[in-house]
């Protein structure tokens, strides 16, 4: 059977990839940040994890307001990534697992969750920040990838629970998934960020810290807050810890935190990085 | 009946399906610079892209004064006026001065001062 082998957060920042491409790890902006990463890619090259199932948000690359799912399920055999407009170099196509999403879509409906299925999307920086960062040089060819989007642009977004409880479903259809397989988790974005208006630029970096504390511990207190009250917290995109909450979901009882990083601001972010590993 | 009126938050318009309605056409313009070439179309003529993606007058007068703040009252959401500010060069940085009323400067330093963690040497 398939076996969850362990959850990542990251974020999913576009200037964290820009930095990359110029090779700007070790400048001095940037150096507390990049530290986490070497030695959780050294876990996961212990570990060879064949699959990454990837929580993120599309940025209006894919997923316009004419159409714009609450929840979208990949099931593509690739996944090209384009330009954005604003100058993040584009990377050669993910590799899909089409068997997985779908046991993962009929797992989903059949337990009274309904998301949008994909079998053609394009993957914005959400999906190619992480992999680049976790594995560098393309080397995420090596690794298929299915893709699940939540919308955090546009309210009505869903509440936290239902992030969670997302999450939930999917772990339960990973588990029971009849092939030996290893599945890393990677909950993308957040934490504090605003990025529009008059309050552009708020940061908090004592409740991003207690969402850590909670990811870890109980990802259920996360849950006391509505969207619009982690919008006054957090700023307009602290929204998108509902893709940690849906990584979180899907590992069944308690999690060993390996590794924690956080660094604030990257552009105008708070940068959380965590490691957690299934106890059981 | 259900609630679903947001709270208001001082400095934040909140992207719900009001405003996406107002800015549906805004949107659907800076949606449109995912694609050089229309960058481009914009950048040649930017009376005639806008009349061509139907903008509103208050909208094509909020683009004429790079009025960020009134593109986001008009219904235009920050994941497409990033685009936009894409064909001006402007970043996060930028843009996040433009709409808090500071310079680039001032915006990194209100930043720097909420930071943790980074020694930034």
């Amino acid at each position: 059977m398939a076996k969850i082998i362990g959850g990542i957060t990251t974020a999913h920042i576009p200037a964290i990839g820009v930095a990359m491409d110029k090779g700007l790890e070790n400048e001095p902006y940037y150096r507390d940040l990049f530290a986490i990463y070497p030695p959780i890619r050294e876990w996961l090259a212990e570990e060879k994890p064949d699959i990454a199932v990837l929580f993120y948000n599309d940025h209006g690359l894919e997923m316009f307001l004419d159409k714009k799912p609450t929840f979208a399920i990949g099931c593509a055999p690739e996944y090209e990534n384009a330009d954005e407009g604003w100058g993040i170099k584009p990377i050669p196509p993910v590799t899909g697992e089409t068997d997985l999403s779908w046991h993962i879509v009929n797992h989903l409906i059949e337990n009274d969750f309904d998301p949008t299925v994909c079998q053609d999307i394009k993957v914005d920086h959400g999906a190619t920040v992480p992999l680049t960062l976790l594995w560098p040089n393309f080397t995420y060819k090596g690794i298929k990838v299915i893709p699940i989007s939540i919308n955090c642009e546009r309210h009505p977004m869903p509440k936290p629970s239902r992030s969670l409880a997302f999450g939930k479903a999917i772990g339960d259809a990973i588990r029971c998934w009849d092939k030996d397989s290893k599945v890393v988790l990677l909950g993308t974005g957040g934490l504090s960020h605003q990025l529009d208006g008059p309050r552009a630029g708020i940061l908090n970096a004592e409740f991003d810290n207690w969402c850590m504390d909670k990811i870890v511990s109980d990802p259920e207190a996360i849950c006391q807050y509505s969207n619009v009250e982690l919008v006054e917290k957090g700023g307009a995109q602290m929204v998108e810890i509902a893709m940690w909450l849906a990584m979180r979901g899907c590992i069944e009882g308690e999690v060993e935190e390996r590794m924690r990083n956080y660094v604030s601001p990257i552009s105008n972010t708070a940068v959380g990085v965590q490691l957690l590993i299934p106890k059981d | 009946m259900t609630n679903y009126k947001m709270k208001d938050i001082e400095g934040t318009v909140h992207f719900d399906g009001e405003m996406a309605t107002k800015g549906f056409y805004f949107n659907k313009m800076c949606y449109s610079f995912n694609h050089e070439e229309n960058r481009q179309a914009f950048r040649d003529d930017p009376e005639a892209y806008m009349t061509k993606y139907k903008l509103s007058e208050e909208q094509k007068q909020a683009v004429r004064d790079q009025d960020i703040n009134r593109m986001l009252e008009l219904g235009g959401s920050i994941y497409y006026l990033a685009k936009f500010a894409g064909i001006f060069g402007w970043n996060m940085q930028v843009i996040g001065g433009m709409m808090s009323g500071r310079t680039t400067e001032e915006f990194q330093a209100y930043l720097d001062s909420q930071g943790r963690g980074k020694n930034n040497g």
